[in-house]
């Protein structure tokens, strides 16, 4: 059902057909024990958009992002209802072997996670080798991921030093190369430059930028001018006290940030609270 | 210690002084220890201290003990196979102990460490949730279990049991392969490996278990997230950090080997020579050595006795320095 739509919805939307995977989240609710903390989330991530995440901390966004990509199983009470699709397969389905379905749904997590007795080249490689595949270039994939990650000039001449050296922004970039390297159809970023300086913050938006039309992009971030930047759509996240988080408000970034029709948005996004 | 605790706001007025301010190399770093620091440093310091002193006096005194055997056997201490130290004249020597002690440290080992990881693994990794508790305390039960009753079920069940196999196998590869021949088996240094083995396991597996799950999650779900399989995260993040830990367990899991004295009492056929065959009846380790002479040795044979005691407490010390070696250049290389 859902495939057919997302082919029509594909060709109304797209004059150069973007690359990348489509990935919709359809009537998601999660849980850790028995606490509620997302109900009914239901969110479209069109390929060739960059899809933002704000809301306050404690809503959910990273256990939404993490339900994307199938990391949510991992924690033990954790459990979901709903479903995620990817180009129309439901990924907690037996469509699609989990292992595709995270290599196909990159992620960058808030806090760095290098291997860090690993080389800095072996952990851009890391990946391939995971999902045993072979590089046919190695030095080119490497540069051109480290590039991508705005990392490439101060490891450069270090590649073969262990991961664990690195600055903690550093290592942030080293993972989004990582991920890069790859070539997944979706990359969820959850604070992807949290611990990172104005100069890498920069470059990371711009690979966001370049990276768009190649692949799907989610992104949750705090900063408000961060959203703006770099997301076509975006959705607001809130959790009352209590309560299980839901989204408030979707839409163009435009639109949620210049006028909004939610007073609560209209409050979050103008740093009126959260 | 104490004065050059209070020698600490001195030290660094005389730096102030003494140095230009921008020095080139790196300075010295003072600190000032508060009281109750000092309490807990002197009390670890005093316990750090009289556990290595025991271990040196335990060296001293067997030294001593050992001297007349030393003087009487010579430098055939070491190859000498026969024990006979209280005949006129003495013949002894540790080739054969140190021999049996080898090849059943190394049987056990060959067995405890694969079986050790492997299960560590499952327990953590594969076994369902519910199961894991569950068996995390029956590997830790099992490493409190006395080694008699692992070599009880060793000799009334394991090596009957293992009969017709090694049987079979001497009859398939004796022919070619020379060390697998064997007019009997039963009572064989590799039969005592195995047994030694049934109680080195549990307590190298409780180590390398704890050691890996204190693998860093996010590390493990770095490696899942980029789309590998289950065991690829754990021979990328899992194993390279638990390596030391592995090191470590199998070092305590050796240590138990090579002392081991009932299992290896019991099931060997007390034979003081070097057998290259391994399957084949007869054989002898120091451990056991000593506990079987003990009741008859008279003066000479008594310090032979300490001497071999003496050339195990070596052996071991040596081995968990080369693995302490060994762990360190894992650690640097890191
Ligand atoms: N492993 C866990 N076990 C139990 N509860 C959890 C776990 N992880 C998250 N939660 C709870 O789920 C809710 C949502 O957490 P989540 O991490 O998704 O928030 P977030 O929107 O990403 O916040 P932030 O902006 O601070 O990162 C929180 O109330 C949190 O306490
Ligand atoms: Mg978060």
């Amino acid at each position: 059902m859902s495939t057919q739509e997302t082919e029509a919805r594909q060709e109304a939307t797209a004059v150069v057909q973007p690359a990348g995977g489509t990935l919709r989240g359809v009537g998601v609710s999660a849980w850790f024990g028995s606490r509620r903390v997302l109900e009914g989330v239901d969110i479209d991530m069109r390929a060739g958009v960059v899809t933002a995440l704000i809301g306050p901390s404690g809503c959910g966004k990273s256990t939404f992002l993490r339900i994307l990509n199938r990391m949510h199983e991992l924690v033990p009470i954790a459990t979901l209802a709903g479903s995620v699709l990817l180009d129309g397969d439901d990924i907690y389905g037996t469509a699609l072997p989990i292992t595709e379905v995270r290599r196909r749904i990159g992620m960058v997590f808030q806090k760095p996670n290098p291997f860090p007795a690993m080389t800095i080249g072996d952990n851009v490689m890391a990946g391939l080798k995971l999902t045993g595949r072979k590089a046919p270039n190695r030095e080119q994939l490497i540069e051109e991921s480290l590039r991508r990650a705005g990392l490439w000039n101060e490891v450069r001449n270090r590649l073969n030093a262990p991961a664990g050296g690195l600055s903690g922004g550093q290592q942030q970039r080293l993972c989004i190369a990582r991920s890069l390297a790859v070539r997944p159809d979706v990359l969820l970023m959850d604070e992807p430059c949290s611990a990172l300086d104005p100069t890498s913050t920069r470059r990371i938006e711009e690979t966001i930028h370049e990276l768009k039309d190649q692949v799907t992009i989610v992104i949750v971030t705090h900063n408000m001018q961060q959203a703006q930047r770099v997301s076509q759509h975006c959705a607001f996240f809130l959790a009352a006290e209590d309560e299980p988080g839901r989204v408030v408000e979707q839409g163009a970034t435009e639109h949620i940030f210049g006028s909004p029709e939610d007073p609560r948005t209209a409050d979050y996004v103008n740093g009126r609270f959260g | 210690m104490e004065a050059n605790d209070s020698e600490g706001p001195t030290g660094l007025a005389a730096l102030g002084l003494g140095e230009p301010p921008e020095a080139d190399g790196p300075r010295r770093i003072e600190a000032r220890m508060s009281r109750s620091d000092r309490f807990y440093r002197a009390l670890a310091t005093t316990g750090a201290g009289i556990t290595l002193l025991i271990i040196v006096l335990i060296g001293v005194f067997l030294l001593l003990e050992a001297l007349p055997a030393f003087r009487a056997a010579g430098f055939g201490f070491l190859t000498t196979q026969r024990w006979d130290p209280d005949s006129v004249p003495p013949e002894f020597g540790v080739a054969a102990m140190m021999y049996g002690t080898a090849v059943t440290a190394i049987v056990a080992m060959l067995a405890t460490v694969p079986l050790a990881l492997a299960t560590a693994v499952f327990i953590n990794e594969y076994a369902p949730r519910a199961l894991r508790a569950a068996l995390t305390s029956l590997v830790d039960l099992m490493a409190a279990i006395p080694s008699l009753i692992f070599a009880l079920w060793g000799l009334f069940f394991l090596v009957p049991w293992l009969q017709p196999i090694e049987g079979w196998l001497v009859a398939q590869l004796g022919g070619t392969l020379p060390f697998m021949r064997a007019i009997a088996t039963g009572s064989s240094l590799f039969n005592a490996g195995l047994v030694i083995a049934l109680m080195a396991i549990p307590i190298t597996t409780s180590i390398i278990r704890e050691v890996l799950s204190q693998a860093p999650r996010h590390e493990c779900e770095g490696a899942l997230a980029l789309g590998g399989t289950r065991w690829g995260m754990i021979t990328t993040v899992i194993l390279p950090f638990g390596r030391t830990g592995i090191v470590g367990g199998s070092m305590l899991g050796l240590g138990r080997a090579l002392g081991e004295t009932i299992a290896a009492t019991l099931i060997l056929n007390i034979r003081f020579e070097i057998k290259p065959q391994i399957l084949e009846t007869g054989g002898i380790t120091v451990a056991s050595g000593i506990a079987v002479e003990f009741f008859d040795a008279q003066e000479l044979g008594l310090s032979a006795l300490m001497a071999a005691g003496l050339s195990l407490f070596l052996v071991t010390i040596v081995i968990n320095l080369l693995a302490a070696t060994v762990v360190e250049r894992a650690k640097s290389a890191a």
